[in-house]
């Protein structure tokens, strides 16, 4: 290949390097090629042959290490730990594998770029660029056999065919549009409503503690605490559990009723007890980074911060709307209760939410 | 014996003399002391109230107030419970060092008999959370037992602390430059009084929400999880996907680009340009 590129090099046109480059009747005239400069391997055996050792030393070494990752494999034990200054205990048995099959795979990669650059051909070629576009007589070849073919399928002439095949072709994707309605049954009302929806005020739902699933009264809940709570009726072995969580979830607050900003909030609460929803009203994270003198709660995803104080206004963050509340109350035993569902859809917004 | 009188007269034996009886004196002393102090403290409570108030004086009065009614400095401690200030003053958070967003945890300068006395004098303002006792807060010495709190409390943790103090319990920002410190090296006790107390910005969790038996099964995955040994190698404060993606890409393909950089600008060539 090089052989016949050669021809291509400055040296056949007759440029003399470094001396003559520019000619003197076009200042603009393509200088050529800097001098290939020869490097010291190319002129020295001694410097090429310890070149090729340094090569293979890496190659070996690459051999060493990935008979040293079997050995590791084979003989460390995957739960001996080891004392390492910047990652501290971590796995033996995972430090050697990794540090011995990195060792492995550096080597060869440095070897090659070695050899490549001490000892392969770094002789120079260029590659002379062609237009890209073929020349005349195909073109016009190929232009005469599309008007011949467009000329006997009557295509322009017979326009009812035309029409027709244009429709033909513009409709078939819609069934592949239609099939997307597989992907799932549609939400209808189920954004609309949560698990509390089946409370009515002859049937309440107790409000049940994540962490005791017990139920729980007023006195339980303590100013400046945090309780997580579910639904009565809804059990982690559920098969829907996760679904539904991510709905009825609860943040239980005890905030003193003077401290309450919001009337309409102060009364859908029971003495101070607040009982919000958990999920987020911008893209439905798990809010629960509650600042319990502040009385703000924070979202991890994306900070949108809410005033648990002042019916859980969002005070920063991209979030659209308050945090849901849920109005509680308590039973004849005491128990706290809902008696209905939030007043409008937790999480986030949705095109047909209702406000 | 013959030895030891033979060098009586040696000019060291004096020193010798003198260093013997001051170790005997010493070891005496401290085997007796503690002794009488713990008995003085077991019968008489009020002893430890004064001593309590005393120090309660010199420390804490400046932003509490002399009889811990609170300042427009520092909060109201009626009620605050021994618990409160068993966590507050032997994480070091108290005294503060500054006013600010957030009290930094920073070294205890109080022995545990002077915050018992704080403890005891703030008690006897008003009822609140009493210091737990080591059955309390610590797990499980049986290793069944202890990794089934593990396993359990690593549930509990999940749904009621990871939120803020991550789910490593490496800590982690909240609002105004509040932040939920690292769970790492924190005596069993003072996680246990957090939860119970609610110190600063952090809600509580009282027992009739979490019973003791929970907090304890947090205590101990708080432990495991200290304790447990890193198998992946670098953690990157335990922050998940996005730092350890950001690591990736801007120093591991800033090292490669580096070296291909290097690689490239060092010529070959015998007669260097």
């Amino acid at each position: 290949m090089s052989h016949d590129m050669s021809e291509n090099l400055p040296e056949a046109h007759g440029a003399s390097h470094g001396t003559d480059v520019v000619s003197h009747d076009d200042p603009f005239a393509d200088p050529g090629l800097p001098a290939h400069e020869p490097r010291r391997t190319d002129i020295d055996e001694r410097a090429a042959k310890r070149a090729e050792r340094q090569v293979s030393l890496l190659f070996v070494v690459s051999m060493l290490a990935t008979i040293g990752f079997i050995a590791s494999y084979a003989s460390i034990d995957a739960d001996k730990l080891v004392y390492i200054f910047p990652l501290g205990k971590v796995s033996a048995l995972n430090f050697a594998l990794g540090t011995t099959l990195g060792v492995a795979l550096f080597c060869i990669g440095a070897g090659a770029v070695h050899w490549a650059r001490t000892l392969m051909s770094d002789h120079e070629l260029p590659a002379e660029r062609h237009p890209i576009e073929a020349d005349d007589d195909v073109r016009n070849d190929v232009i005469e056999q599309f008007k011949t073919g467009a000329a006997e399928s009557g295509f322009g002439r017979r326009k009812m065919i035309r029409n027709t095949l244009i429709g033909s072709m513009a409709l078939v994707p819609l069934s592949g549009v239609v099939l997307l309605r597989d992907l799932g049954p549609l939400p209808e009302k189920k954004l609309l409503h949560t698990g509390w929806v089946d409370a009515t005020a002859s049937r309440p739902i107790k409000l049940v503690n994540m962490n005791t699933n017990e139920p729980m009264k007023p006195e339980d809940i303590v100013q400046g605490s945090l309780t997580f709570a579910k639904p009565e009726g809804l059990e982690e072995s559920a098969e829907d559990f996760q679904q539904q969580i991510a709905k009825d979830a609860l943040m239980i607050v005890r905030i003193a009723p003077e401290d309450i900003k919001d009337s309409e909030s102060r009364d859908k609460g029971f003495e101070g007890i607040l009982a919000y929803s958990k999920i987020c009203t911008h893209v439905g994270c798990p809010i629960s980074l509650y600042e319990q003198q502040t009385h703000h709660a924070l979202c991890p995803c994306h900070q949108s911060t809410f005033d648990l104080a002042d019916g859980a206004r969002v005070i920063f963050g991209p979030a659209g709307h308050p945090l849901p509340q849920l109005k509680i109350t308590t039973d004849e035993q005491g128990f706290l209760i809902a008696t209905g569902d939030f007043d409008e859809p937790v999480g986030p917004s949705y095109w047909e939410r209702p406000r | 014996m013959k030895k030891l009188s033979a060098r009586r007269r040696h000019p060291l034996a004096a020193v010798v003399v003198l260093l013997l009886a001051l170790a005997a004196t010493g070891g005496l002393y401290a085997a007796f002391a503690p002794a009488e102090k713990a008995q003085a403290d077991s019968s008489a409570q009020s002893l430890a109230i004064d001593e309590g108030k005393k120090l309660f004086a010199v420390g804490c009065s400046s932003c509490h107030g002399l009889n811990g009614q609170g300042t427009s400095d520092g909060p109201s401690l009626v009620g605050v419970g021994s618990a409160a200030v068993d966590f507050q003053v032997g994480t070091g958070r108290m005294p503060a060092q500054q006013p600010g967003a957030q009290v930094p945890r920073k070294k205890n300068i109080y022995s545990q008999a002077e915050i018992d006395q704080l403890a005891a004098y703030v008690a006897s303002l008003g009822p609140g959370p009493v210091a737990p006792t080591t059955e309390q807060y610590e797990p499980s010495t049986n290793a069944t037992t202890n990794a089934e709190q593990v396993a359990k409390g690593g549930e509990l943790f999940r749904t009621n602390c990871a939120q803020c103090h991550n789910f490593a319990g490496k800590g982690g920002a909240l609002t105004n430059g509040k932040y939920a410190p690292s769970l790492e090296g924190v005596d069993a006790k003072h996680i246990y009084e957090a939860m119970q107390t609610g110190p600063q910005n952090m809600p509580s969790f009282p027992d009739t929400t979490m019973p003791e038996e929970q907090k304890r099964e947090i205590v101990a995955f708080v432990r495991h999880t200290n304790d447990e040994p890193n198998q992946g190698g670098l953690a990157l404060g335990s922050l998940g996907p996005v730092t350890e993606g950001l690591f990736g890409w801007i120093f591991g393909l800033g090292t490669l680009i580096a070296i291909a950089i290097w690689v490239a600008a060092h010529t070959t060539k015998a007669k260097k340009s």
